[in-house]
Parts: structure tokens; sequence; C-alpha cells
């Protein structure tokens, strides 16, 4: 995808996927091509199955692709880049720490194998999350140990952070706490976020760029204001001979009596002339909430038909 | 344990973003940003907090704030210095021309509501008539 709104200078990739493809017994990730430009936060939006852990897994060399090139940071990555990875911080659920130890036992453990460890900003985490050094994992809740796994992810300062699903299951505090962390990273325009979810809210309100995936395609890819915006419902009256006029992108009617509901996925100035031209008069043009947009885009790829 | 709650004021905590508030978030900070210049909050020559800085506070996306930053500039509303951050624009009758656009868009809103609703001018006039009347009477 291409997002030129920065005047400013040439805009820089931190992670680019191009044509990957991988398949499995069940599964097949199909020509997926996407890409995170540098400074911004992106969120990848898809049911649980649609591809988008394995998408971030190839990002970070732990699968390899079966074709298709993919980098991180400027560099083509492979599993052997492991000083590429000193730069990118990854988080997925399944990750574990070691039960017995304790929070600050991690830390140092971290610290040791970092050398961009910030032990300052480690402090201000531990702080900021509630967590406490002393405390052992086995003890943690599935929030503290999210914020933990985040805190040893963030304390390194990595350019590019890939986080699978980070605000799962988290209570609303705790989300708050994160989220406010992961934009507090963005403050540093040299610091890109992936990251992926399916609370479309939380991704329109912090992502700069939205990519959909379903059945391990990548099916739109836009900013949240450009999806905002391409993407309508017309409310309209009109004589009971009307017939809807042919017009490219109408998705969806729906009619009771001569009440019509028509939604948009290129929503073109035109559009509201050419439905009065048609003799329909127009109620109201209503925008559309990003997950009844990301749900109409699954469905519509599901039923086989192209933008 | 009945303490003060303490909460940490940045220098943005004048913009709230509303969830419950269906408008896109980036206009919704435009909004809010004429609002305090409109009623002089927000004097000429203000220094606004960077695009970074006010979306890591709100929790907003970078793009967002950019956009608002770029619509308030182009209504005049803001200057924007390349390094140097940006500043509500000094502007001889910014605040009231903020407060009229204000006004005509109400009207503009209004008078929509009425056509669809079938209202002639005449009627439309006298229906304002009346709200003014209304008010005077509510300001006494």
């Amino acid at each position: 995808m291409t997002l030129n709104r920065d005047s400013s200078c040439q805009t820089e990739l931190a992670a680019s996927l191009i044509d990957v493809c991988k398949t499995y017994k069940h599964f097949e990730l199909r020509n997926i091509n996407f890409a995170v430009e540098r400074g911004t936060v992106a969120g990848l939006i898809g049911p649980n199955g649609a591809g988008k852990s394995t998408t971030m897994r190839i990002l970070m060399g732990l699968v390899q692709p079966d074709a298709g090139s993919v980098t991180a940071l400027g560099k083509p990555i492979s599993s052997s880049a492991a000083s590429a990875k000193q730069d990118i911080g990854y988080f997925a659920d399944d990750m574990r720490l070691y039960k017995p130890e304790t929070l600050g036992w991690h830390m140092q453990f971290v610290r040791s194998l970092y050398p961009k460890w910030d032990d300052d900003y480690a402090s201000q985490l531990l702080d900021r999350f509630g967590l406490i050094q002393q405390q052992v994992v086995k003890g943690l809740s599935h929030g503290q140990r999210v914020k933990a796994m985040l805190l040893l992810i963030l304390a390194r300062h990595p350019k590019l952070l890939i986080l699978d699903e980070p605000t799962n299951g988290l209570d609303p505090v705790a989300k708050h706490e994160v989220l406010t962390e992961l934009m507090r990273v963005v403050e540093d325009a040299d610091r890109t976020i992936l990251y992926s979810s399916h609370h479309t809210q939380e991704v329109e309100q912090i992502s700069d760029s939205i990519t959909f995936i379903d059945r391990g395609q990548v099916i739109a890819s836009s900013t949240a204001d450009e999806f905002l915006d391409k993407w309508k419902r017309v409310k309209l009256h009109a004589p009971e001979s009307w017939k809807t006029p042919r017009l490219e992108s109408l998705r969806l009617e729906s009619s009771y009596r001569n009440l019509h509901v028509l939604t948009f996925s290129q929503f073109r100035e035109a559009v509201p002339s050419q439905l009065q031209a048609s003799g329909a008069v127009i109620e109201a043009i209503e925008p559309m909430t990003l997950e009844e947009i990301f749900v109409s885009s699954v469905l519509r790829g599901r039923e086989g038909s192209q933008l | 344990m009945h303490g003060v709650y303490t909460v940490y004021m940045t220098m943005h905590s004048w913009i709230t973003i509303s969830l419950a508030d269906p408008r896109p978030l980036y206009l919704q900070v435009i909004e809010q940003v004429k609002r305090r210049v409109a009623v002089g909050d927000l004097p000429p020559g203000t220094d606004l907090p960077s695009i970074r800085e006010l979306a890591a506070g709100l929790k907003v996306s970078v793009i967002t704030i950019k956009r608002a930053y770029l619509e308030l500039e182009r209504d005049g509303v803001i200057t924007t210095r390349q390094g140097k951050g940006s500043v509500v624009a000094d502007r001889p009758g910014l605040q009231a021309s903020i407060q009229e656009v204000e006004l005509r868009d109400h009207l503009k809103q209004a008078v929509s509501l009425g056509l669809l609703l079938g209202k002639t001018k005449t009627e439309m006039q006298r229906r304002i008539a009346e709200v003014y009347e209304q008010s005077q009477k509510v300001g006494k």
C-alpha cells in the first residue's frame, strides 16, 4: 500500500512482504503483499485463523515462506539474521516466561542480551504497568503476564515492534495502559509498530494504516480515514416504480416499501446526483464503522466477488 | 481510602476524544481546537503540541492528528513552520470568523432539515424568530 502523507521526505519502509506464499496442510497464505512505513502504527485485522499470526511469524523469520520476499528494517529477513532482530521486538501470547523465576530475573536476563536495554525506562514501565520486580511469573495474572512481556520488549527500544494480539483478553484498564505505552513508542518517528487485533475500534483509533486479512489473503489495505471515506450508507426514498440505477461499487441494497438503504464501497461525489437523477430523494448519507466495513469486506470476499 | 486522585495534566488535556461520538476522530480534534480558539482559550501565537505528542497523548493515530492539523492550517486557524511546530494563527478577526463559520454550518443544517420536512422559507423564518424570542425570555 502507499501512504504518502508525509510531505517532508521519501517514505521508508520498516517492513514489507511481497508476494509471500506459504502452504500448510489445511491452510494457505496466498500472495501476501503489504508494507509498513517507518514511524507508523499498522494494524492487522482478521478473523481467527485468517493468517495474521503466520504473517507475523514470517516477518520475524520464525517461519520460512514458500515464495516471496520479506524485509524488516531494510534487510531481507532470514532465520539466520540474528543481528537484525536486536532491533525487532516480537510479542505473541504463546510465548512463555520461566514460571519459577521473578520478573526481575527476566529483566536481568534480557538486559544481558540486549545492549540497548534502558534501566530507567524499565523502571518507569514497572511503575506505569503496576508490576513488581519480585513477582514470580507463576503468580502473575494474564494481564500482568502480557504487560511483563511487553516491558521486556519495550525496555530494549526495538525499532520495529511486531505484536500479535497484544490486547487480547486484557481488562479495560490493562488495555488502556498497554495502548498508552504503544502510542508513546511512536512519539519517536523512527519507531514502528505492526500489531494484530480483532478489536476494530481500537485498531481504528491508533493505526495509521489498516490491513484486512481473511482466509490467507489480504482483502483490503488502506488508512482508517480512507476506509471511512470510501464506505458509505445512503438512505433514500424512491417512488414505487424506482429501479436501483447500476452504480459501480454498490455493495448491498435493502429495501422496505419505498425506503432503500444502499451500501457503497467506493463512494464518489457523483453518487448523490446520480441517485437523485434516477428519481430518488436522499434522506441521509451515513458513515460506517470500521467493524461494519471489515465485516462487509470479509463477507464480500468470501462470496468471491471482486472489488 | 479517600485520597485526592491526581490526574497527570498534559499540555493537550484540553482536547478529548470520544468514541461515543460518531464523527471521525480528526473532525473532533479540529472542532475542539477551533472552539478553544474561538472562545479565546488559545490566543494567537500559542504553541500547539507536536503531531506525535498529541497523538500519543490522545492515543489516536499520528495520521489522524496530521490530517486535523493540515485542515486547521488550510482553514487558517493554525500556522505550521517547518521544524518549529504549529501555533495558533495570528490573524485579525480569526475568532469571529470561526464563530461565523460555525453559525453558518448550523443554519445550513437547520435549513436542510426544514427542506426535508417540506417547510417553506417563510415558515422557517418564523420558526427561527420564535426560537430567538424564546431564548431572549430565558436570558432575562
